[in-house]
C-alpha cells in the first residue's frame, strides 16, 4: 500500500530564514494525524509547501506515491488534496452554499456551449451540484444558513464552511489548518466530533495543525510534533505527552542552578 | 420612431456589447483593463477592411473581427494575466496606445489617421439590438453557473480558487479572451453604423469610459452595466446641444455617483427578486429544508 503522503528531507528557505529543517514524516492511507508545534515552527509552512504555494528549497513530497513536489497548487488539489485556512478563506461576495457549489463543480461539469445557453445537461449537472453542495452544509450544521452571505457567518461557522468547501473537492487527503482556533470549549468538542465523523464516513486521511492539545491528543492516534521547523518526536499522544523535547518546547527548560 | 431616435437606440446597444465585455472581464473576474477601445478598434478595422476591400459579407466580417480580438488578447494575457496584480491593467494601457499608432501609421492598410471611409452602413437598429440580446442572453447564462462562480472565485481570493483546483491564470485568460470578443464584434458594428472609422476614435478616452461605465453600474452586476451604459450613453448625447459642457456634465455624474454610491448604482445586485428583498428591508427568506 502506498503512503498517503510522504515528505523526505524537506527544506525550506526564507532569504536566510531557515523556515523548514530537513522534514520527514509518513501518513499512512486513511490515517487520522495531528500536526503540532509552538508558534512560528513551521506546521503552515509545511501546508504551504505540500499545496503548492510554495516551492520547497529542496527535498520531495509524495502523494499517494505520486511525486507533487514543486507542482502547482491547482495541479496538487487535483490529485486529491484539500485544505481549510488558518486565516478564513471564503469567497467574500458568494452566499454559504456558492461557496461549496464553487469547489464542488470540480466534479460535476458541462460544456462551454452547454454553459451560454442552459441547454443539455446544463440543468441537471446544476441541480446535481445543488444538492450534493446541500448534503455536504447538512452534514456540518450549516444547511438552513444557505442564502447567507459566507462572511456574515459566525466565525466557528465560517470554519465548518470551509471545512464542508474542501470536502466538496472528494479529496483523499484533508489539511486542516487550526479548525478550532478562536473556538470555545463547547465548539471545540463539537469539531472534535465533526472531525471524527468525516474521517470515518469519508474514509480520508487527514492532518490536522492545532494549538488545542486537548483535540489533538483526544482524536489523533499519530501525532507529529515540529519547533524551529524541524522534528522533534514523533509517535502517539502518550509517547508525545512524556517526551523531553515535547515538554521543552511547550514549556521550557528548567535552569540548572 | 425618428432617425434621431433610433440612431440613438443603435449606438447604445453597440457601447452597452463593449460593457458587458469590460463587465466580465473587470466587474466579474476583477482584472483591470485600460485599454479596450484597442480590442474594438481592431474588430472596426478588420470589419472595416473585410467589407470594402474584400467585399466580404458583414456577417462573418463583423464575426471576424471579434475573432481577430480573441487571437490579440490570447497572445497579449498570456504573458500579463500569469502575474497577479495590476500589471495587465499597465499593460492594456501599452496595448491601448500601440495599437492606435500601428492604425494611424499603417497607410497601405488602414490608410492612417484620415480614417477608413465607405463602410457599408449594415448596422440598423434591428441589427444592433439582435446582436445585443444574443450576447447578453449568452453572458447571462454564462455567468449564471459554474463559469460565473469560477470568475467570482478568482475574483474575491485567487489564493482559494487556486486551492479548489482552478488554475487561476487561464481563468483570467479566458475571461480576457470573452470580454475582448465583445469589443471586437462592438467595434465591428460601430464601424457599420458610422459608416466611417478612424483610429482617435479608439483612443485611451474611450477606454477609460468603458471601463468607468462598469465601476460606475457596480462592479459584479450585468445589470448594473447595462444601466450605466444607458445613463452614460444617455447624458452625452442629451446634452449634445451644450456640447462644450458635456465632458463637464460627464464628469460630474461620474463623482455624484462614486460619492454617494462607491458599490457603483447596482452594487453586485442584478434585476430580480434579490434586489426587491434588498430594497424592501427584508431578510431573506432562508431556503425551505429539503
Amino acid at each position: 500500500m502506498a503512503f498517503a503522503l510522504e515528505l523526505g528531507g524537506v527544506n525550506k528557505f526564507f532569504g536566510g530564514v531557515h523556515a523548514v529543517n530537513d522534514m520527514s514524516f509518513i501518513l499512512q492511507e486513511g490515517e487520522l494525524a495531528g500536526l503540532i508545534g509552538p508558534n512560528g515552527a513551521g506546521k503552515t509552512t509545511i501546508f504551504n509547501l505540500v499545496t503548492g504555494v510554495y516551492d520547497v528549497s529542496s527535498g520531495h513530497i509524495t502523494l499517494f506515491g505520486e511525486d507533487i513536489t514543486n507542482h502547482k497548487t491547482y495541479e496538487v488539489v487535483r490529485k486529491g488534496i484539500a485544505r481549510t485556512f488558518q486565516n478564513l478563506r471564503l469567497f467574500a461576495s458568494a452566499t454559504v452554499l456558492e461557496n461549496v457549489m464553487t469547489a464542488c463543480q470540480q466534479h460535476h461539469r458541462y460544456s462551454f456551449l452547454e454553459a451560454c445557453t442552459h441547454l443539455g445537461r446544463w440543468r441537471s449537472v446544476e441541480r446535481e451540484i445543488r444538492d450534493r453542495s446541500m448534503t455536504l452544509l447538512e452534514r456540518v450544521g450549516l444547511a438552513d444558513r444557505a442564502d447567507q452571505t459566507a462572511t456574515t457567518l459566525p466565525y466557528g461557522h465560517q470554519r465548518r464552511l470551509e471545512i464542508a468547501r474542501a470536502l466538496a473537492l472528494e479529496p483523499r487527503l484533508l489539511l486542516l489548518d487550526e479548525p478550532a482556533a478562536g473556538m470555545n470549549p463547547e465548539e471545540v468538542q463539537d469539531l472534535n466530533r465533526l472531525i471524527q465523523k468525516i474521517h470515518a464516513d469519508f474514509g480520508l486521511t487527514i492532518l490536522v495543525i492545532e494549538h488545542h492539545m486537548e483535540l489533538v491528543m483526544e482524536i489523533c492516534p499519530h501525532i507529529v510534533c515540529m519547533n524551529f521547523g524541524a522534528l522533534i518526536a514523533e509517535g502517539d499522544p502518550e509517547h508525545i505527552q512524556g517526551h523531553p523535547e515535547v515538554l521543552k518546547a511547550y514549556l521550557g527548560e528548567e535552569v540548572e542552578e | 420612431m425618428s432617425a434621431y431616435t433610433e440612431g440613438i437606440i443603435t449606438l447604445l446597444m453597440i457601447n452597452a456589447i463593449a460593457a458587458m465585455g469590460v463587465c466580465l472581464l473587470t466587474g466579474f473576474t476583477g482584472v483591470f483593463t485600460l485599454g479596450h477601445a484597442a480590442y474594438m478598434a481592431l474588430g472596426g478595422y478588420a470589419t472595416a477592411i473585410l467589407t470594402v476591400k474584400y467585399h466580404l459579407h458583414w456577417l462573418p466580417a463583423v464575426v471576424a473581427g471579434g475573432i481577430l480580438a480573441i487571437v490579440v488578447a490570447y497572445v497579449i494575457g498570456i504573458p500579463t494575466l500569469k502575474l497577479m496584480g495590476d500589471y495587465y491593467a499597465i499593460a492594456s494601457i501599452g496595448l491601448g496606445e500601440a495599437i492606435r499608432l500601428i492604425l494611424e501609421n499603417w497607410q497601405s492598410v488602414t490608410r492612417g489617421a484620415r480614417g477608413y471611409p465607405g463602410i457599408p452602413t449594415f448596422t440598423t437598429m434591428p441589427v444592433a439590438v439582435g446582436f445585443f440580446l444574443v450576447l447578453a442572453f449568452l453572458l447571462f447564462c454564462l455567468l449564471h453557473g459554474s463559469y460565473g462562480r469560477m470568475f467570482k472565485a478568482c475574483r474575491d481570493d485567487h489564493i482559494a480558487a487556486a486551492l479548489l483546483g482552478y488554475d487561476t491564470a487561464r481563468v483570467r485568460v479566458l475571461s480576457l479572451v470573452l470580454s475582448a470578443f465583445y469589443c471586437g464584434v462592438s467595434g465591428g458594428l460601430l464601424a457599420g453604423f458610422l459608416s466611417f472609422i478612424q483610429p482617435v476614435m479608439f483612443d485611451m478616452l474611450k477606454s477609460t469610459e468603458l471601463t468607468a461605465v462598469v465601476v460606475f453600474g457596480g462592479l459584479g452586476s450585468l445589470s448594473g452595466c447595462l444601466l450605466g451604459t444607458t445613463i452614460i450613453t444617455l447624458v452625452t448625447e442629451l446634452f449634445r446641444p451644450i456640447s462644450q459642457y458635456r465632458m463637464l456634465i460627464y464628469g460630474a455624474v461620474l463623482v455624484i455617483i462614486m460619492v454617494l454610491r462607491p458599490e457603483g448604482i447596482m452594487g453586485q445586485y442584478e434585476f430580480g427578486p434579490k434586489l426587491f428583498r434588498k430594497l424592501f428591508g427584508r431578510k431573506a427568506p432562508a431556503q425551505e429544508r429539503r
